[in-house]
């Protein structure tokens, strides 16, 4: 028999302000809730519970919370409560243990170790209110030469670039991983805010073609989806080499959510697992990447940008270096906090670095090299805020992606079950009865909304520091200072210490 | 454009609100024999049970006239028309021409004729308010009263006025109460009920003569009484058409519209001949709904605009002590029965399409079998296997349910 | 007119619009003494069959034949277009409940007297409460174009 694991949280219910509505009830996906005849009272079973706060959300007295277990093992500073029960579960399965978005443990957070510049008295701060503020950025190579015809008249030699409104684009989330209508909200929204959204590596639903100039669409090592129909409907095309979650291995998404739907737009049979291979089998050197780069160049009339995706990795600055040699037009890199939709729970909260010391090398590394206008970078991996957003363009990112942020907007509350594809919250399941539970019509607009605010924030604390737009923050390590780090993290980060002069 | 209205019920207002959707300033002159403000006629039995009383009774508010620019004429009957001359003769003397006329006379009592009824002292007829009042003037606790007819009318004022007398008895030659809209097992859920508020049936039966306050069965019984009320039927009031040569059946003959075959000369309510959809015949559907319906339909042509009424259908909807009758259509067809206890329901299919239902104590949603009946909705097109449940929208195709739900309707 | 739309594509069948409108008719403020240990007795009630679960009430039709049927005229249609029933005048005959199509009319708690979403113009919510309270736009309250679905 399995070892009996005491679940981690708790479904308290407030018996006094229950009305026995049954709403929890219906809305939980996992089973958790039961209403007993005899008693006329609700039951609740934590077992099963993933704390996705649904009902607490939806309970309309607020009769729900949802607590940490105070139920421990005797206090072990080594073999923690979690650790031992992860123990127990292997010795129970013999299986991996999986895991879904971002790595929850407690490694340093960088962005909380800086702090940011104002304008004093000697240099004046701007009101963005009042005056311009420039948050709109291009992504692409920089490297233009000034050409002109025998008439004497300018050349247009710039290469394809992606034109932001907002420094923010939605990260790549497959459908598959996540649902129709979050794709469709991320769409919208990505439309309406002027910026991009990627589909991931689960190919382009037919659908949403008509979001197209608003798309990067990516080619992932499964190739799924990938065909003319799918690189014409895009604005981008993003090669994904690796992914913060899970930096050296490949996807796995189980036949169960192989959904027709799911099954034409990956162009993959029903049911059928779906394997992403761990490398591009294609692709063993910079020049095989290369090779890939003018492929799809070629495929699309070089009218497109190519983006290369990396998951930050111990010698991330060098890749960079390759990839900006490549032929790619922007680099994104991806921290060991970024979200998935499943990932050995080993991995995902063991590999990779995180992105603020990747950043920081790889624009230092193309800057020694003289290649940096060659790319732009855009960082992903837990941009959390907008301040984050501004300390990643200070450390020298052209733009972020926010994957988990956009989630959360959507109604995620971050209970790492995705993989269990029974999202309440109708984000990451395909089972038609939750995914109607994410109504576009809601989902874009609060995308738009926290796109909005986080731009209105950027603004601010840019006018704060006398810069008027995101291409003079770009790289001005000067604007920020660190606190409670060590020399050598201050040397990576290519910052001085709070208190310091110029 | 002067236009007249002969009854003040709900066909006559149901006229003056739909002539007003069409025409704002046109003269309306309502006649009615009644002195009273107008009044919801099956509230007469609620009056007595005081459920209602004369305030809360009006059909519509008190400055319904008023506002609508009626001129009223109360406690005037129209005697006679002259649809040549366009003009309608009072009881007064007073003569009123007319541009558009609408009979909305109503019915009148039928009055079998019994041996010895002039003998009997307290005798009733139970459809007009003055009715009413001058039947509560009488009652007391220590009476017995006799009603003859176990139908709407007779068993309405049987729960009228059940708690306010010692003894209620009733007659009725059908082997059933409601014989008109009930089966038997459903008039059996019925009569229960009312047997367990005292009231006592003699069915199959009826009076062979009145002996003072005793009354004679057929059968030969007994029944001895201090209130009689004859409830035995209604009779349309044609006269007035049928005198000035207009075409009149078992009630007025009107078209679709509400005109009847002399021109400008409409007809409405319980007065007129209605097309039955459920049964495919002409008769007296002498019931409220059919009556706004009618007068609305005839007020909106009366002032030039174009309205049809062609859904006119039995409907009825009676209640007893908390247990309600709903029933529709006609009871032609496959019958279905579901029964469990003192709920009640049975389907009438004819055709593939509802045709008729009897729901006892189980009035929940049951519009949505109306509107199956109404619409002559073919079953195929809905999941019946879910409406024999219950009623619901679910049973529609999704497309269906859009239009009722998601458009204005 | 305002008003109240059903998009059946998005109901969840949660049921709290039921909930949200007894709320809104209890004329308490507080949600939990309102209800709590109470059988509910809303305006509006949610059908379920499956997956599908959509929501009805009182479509405030324009030619509303509840209000020509009503024997009392306890109903009536008002100037804003709100089909509104008197209760106090109302005698508990049911034929409105006979006659609407949408089954949209329901006995009242008391069983006297019919009752009908007023869409919130007989309490103090403002806006439809139910609506309000959809957490997915299953419901919505806005003004739309003759026959014209959105």
């Amino acid at each position: 028999m399995d070892m009996y694991i005491q679940p981690d949280y708790e479904v308290v219910r407030n018996s006094d302000r229950c009305i026995a509505c049954r709403v929890c009830e219906r809305q939980c996906a996992n089973l958790v809730h039961s209403y007993d005849p005899d008693t006329g009272k609700m039951k609740a079973d934590s077992e099963k519970c993933v704390n996705c706060h649904r009902c607490v959300c939806l309970c309309p007295t607020h009769a729900l919370k949802i607590v940490r277990s105070d139920d421990t093992y005797k206090i072990n500073a080594n073999w923690s409560n979690q650790t031992i029960n992860e123990v127990y579960r292997q010795a129970n399965s013999g299986g991996v243990l999986l895991s879904s978005m971002g790595n929850p443990k407690e490694y340093p957070i960088f962005w909380d170790k800086m702090l940011v510049n104002a304008s004093q008295v000697t240099n004046p701060p701007i009101d963005p209110l009042r005056e311009p503020m420039e948050t709109q950025v291009f992504l692409g190579k920089h490297t233009v030469k000034i050409e002109r015809d025998e008439r004497g008249k300018l050349k247009n030699t710039l290469p394809p670039q992606l034109k932001l409104k907002v420094p923010v684009m939605f990260s790549a989330m497959s459908y598959g991983s996540i649902s129709y209508n979050a794709h469709e909200s991320l769409a919208r929204a990505a439309e309406e805010l002027g910026t991009y959204y990627n589909t991931g590596e689960g190919g382009l639903h037919k659908d949403f073609y008509k979001y197209g100039k608003n798309t990067i669409v990516q080619v992932a090592s499964g190739r799924f989806g990938v065909f003319r129909d799918y690189l014409e409907n895009a604005a981008a095309i993003e090669i994904k080499m690796g992914q913060g979650a899970k930096p050296g291995i490949g996807g796995h998404l189980p036949g169960a959510k192989i959904s027709a739907d799911v099954s034409e737009t990956r162009m993959i049979p029903q049911g059928v697992d779906a394997i992403s291979p761990a490398p591009h089998h294609d692709i063993y050197s910079i020049e095989d990447l290369r090779q890939l780069v003018y492929s799809l160049k070629e495929a699309t009339d070089y009218k497109k940008p190519v983006i290369v995706k990396i998951a930050a990795v111990h010698n991330t600055a060098a890749i960079a270096s390759g990839i900006a040699r490549s032929g790619a037009d922007i680099i994104a890199i991806d921290g060991y906090r970024g979200g998935t939709g499943a990932a050995p729970t080993r991995i995902r909260d063991n590999v990779g670095i995180p992105i603020e010391l990747a950043l920081a090398e790889a624009d230092q590394r193309l800057r020694e090299e003289g290649i940096r206008d060659n790319v732009s970078i855009v960082v992903g991996g837990s941009i959390r805020s907008s301040a984050d957003l501004l300390k990643a363009i200070a450390l020298g990112a052209d733009a972020c992606y926010i994957g988990t942020a956009a989630l959360l907007a959507l109604g995620c509350h971050l209970c790492r079950t995705c993989h269990e594809g029974k999202c309440n919250w109708g984000i990451a399941t395909q089972r038609p009865d939750l995914v109607k539970r994410l109504n576009p019509e809601i989902g874009y607009k609060r995308l738009v909304n926290l796109v909005t605010a986080w731009n209105h924030e950027l603004q601010e604390m840019m006018g704060g520091m006398g810069i008027n737009s995101v291409e003079a923050l770009r790289g001005n390590r000067l604007m920020l200072r660190g606190v409670g780090l060590t020399d050598t993290e201050l040397k990576i980060l290519g910052i001085k210490y709070a208190g310091e002069s110029l | 454009m002067k236009y007249v209205i002969i009854g003040n019920s709900a066909a006559g207002i149901a006229a003056a609100e739909g002539i007003r959707s069409a025409d704002k300033t046109g003269e309306i002159t309502i006649v009615s024999d009644e002195k009273y403000h107008t009044y919801g006629r099956p509230l007469i039995s609620y009056y007595l049970l005081g459920k209602t009383d004369r305030g809360r009774m009006r059909y519509r508010p008190a400055d319904f006239y008023q506002k609508n620019g009626v001129s009223p004429l109360f406690g005037v009957r129209a005697e006679k028309i002259d649809a040549q001359k366009k003009q309608v003769f009072l009881s007064d003397k007073r003569v009123l021409p007319y541009d558009k006329l609408l009979i909305a006379t109503g019915s009148r009592p039928f009055l079998p004729p019994m041996e010895g009824m002039e003998g009997v002292k307290n005798k009733f007829s139970f459809m007009t308010l003055a009715d009413a009042l001058s039947l509560e003037k009488v009652l007391s606790r220590k009476k017995k009263v006799l009603i003859v007819g176990a139908g709407l009318i007779g068993l309405k004022c049987l729960e009228g006025i059940a708690g306010r007398v010692g003894k209620v008895s009733v007659v009725d030659m059908a082997d059933r109460v409601l014989p008109s809209i009930l089966d038997e097992e459903g008039a059996a859920i019925v009569r229960r009920e009312l047997e367990s508020k005292g009231a006592e049936f003699y069915l199959s039966d009826s009076v062979a003569k009145f002996e003072g306050d005793l009354a004679r069965l057929k059968s030969g019984r007994e029944i001895p009484f201090d209130i009689l009320v004859v409830a035995a039927g209604v009779r349309p009031n044609t006269e007035l058409v049928q005198d000035a040569g207009g075409e009149v059946a078992r009630g007025i003959v009107t078209d679709f519209r509400g005109e009847t075959s002399l021109k400008d000369v409409f007809a409405a309510g319980d007065c007129v001949e209605s097309y039955d959809i459920t049964s495919g015949r002409r008769k007296i559907l002498a019931l409220l709904p059919n009556a706004y319906e009618q007068g609305y339909c005839a007020g909106v042509n009366m002032a030039g605009g174009e309205a049809v009424f062609d859904r006119a259908m039995p409907l009825n909807a009676i209640g007893f002590f908390g247990s309600h009758v709903l029933t529709a259509g006609s009871y032609e067809g496959e019958s279905i029965l579901f029964a469990e206890g003192e709920r009640y329901k049975k389907f009438f299919v004819k055709e593939g399409r509802l045709n008729g239902f009897i729901l006892i104590n189980c009035s929940e949603r049951a519009g949505i079998y109306t509107a199956l009946v109404r619409n002559g909705t073919p079953l195929s097109e809905v999941d019946f296997s879910l409406l024999e449940e219950r009623p619901m929208l679910m049973a529609y195709p999704r497309a269906e349910r859009e239009k009722m739900l998601s458009r204005e309707v | 007119m305002k008003r109240i739309y059903v998009n059946e594509k998005w109901c969840l069948g949660c049921h709290l619009c039921e909930y949200e409108c007894a709320f809104a008719n209890s004329g308490m403020t507080d949600m939990v003494k309102a209800l709590k240990g109470k059988a509910i007795h809303p305006k509006i009630s949610v059908e379920d069959g499956g997956d599908i679960h959509f929501a009805v009430n009182c479509r405030h039709c324009t030619d509303a034949v509840c209000v020509k049927s009503c024997i009392s005229g306890a109903l009536s249609k008002g100037e804003d277009g709100v089909v509104r029933i008197d209760q106090n005048k109302c005698v508990g005959c049911f034929t409105c409940i006979l006659v609407c199509p949408y089954g949209a009319i329901m006995p009242a708690p008391d069983g006297h007297a019919a009752q009908k979403c007023q869409l919130c113009t007989d309490n103090l919510c403002g806006e439809p409460n139910c609506v309000m309270h959809c957490p997915n736009r299953a419901i919505v309250f806005e003004e739309r174009a003759e026959g014209g679905a959105q």
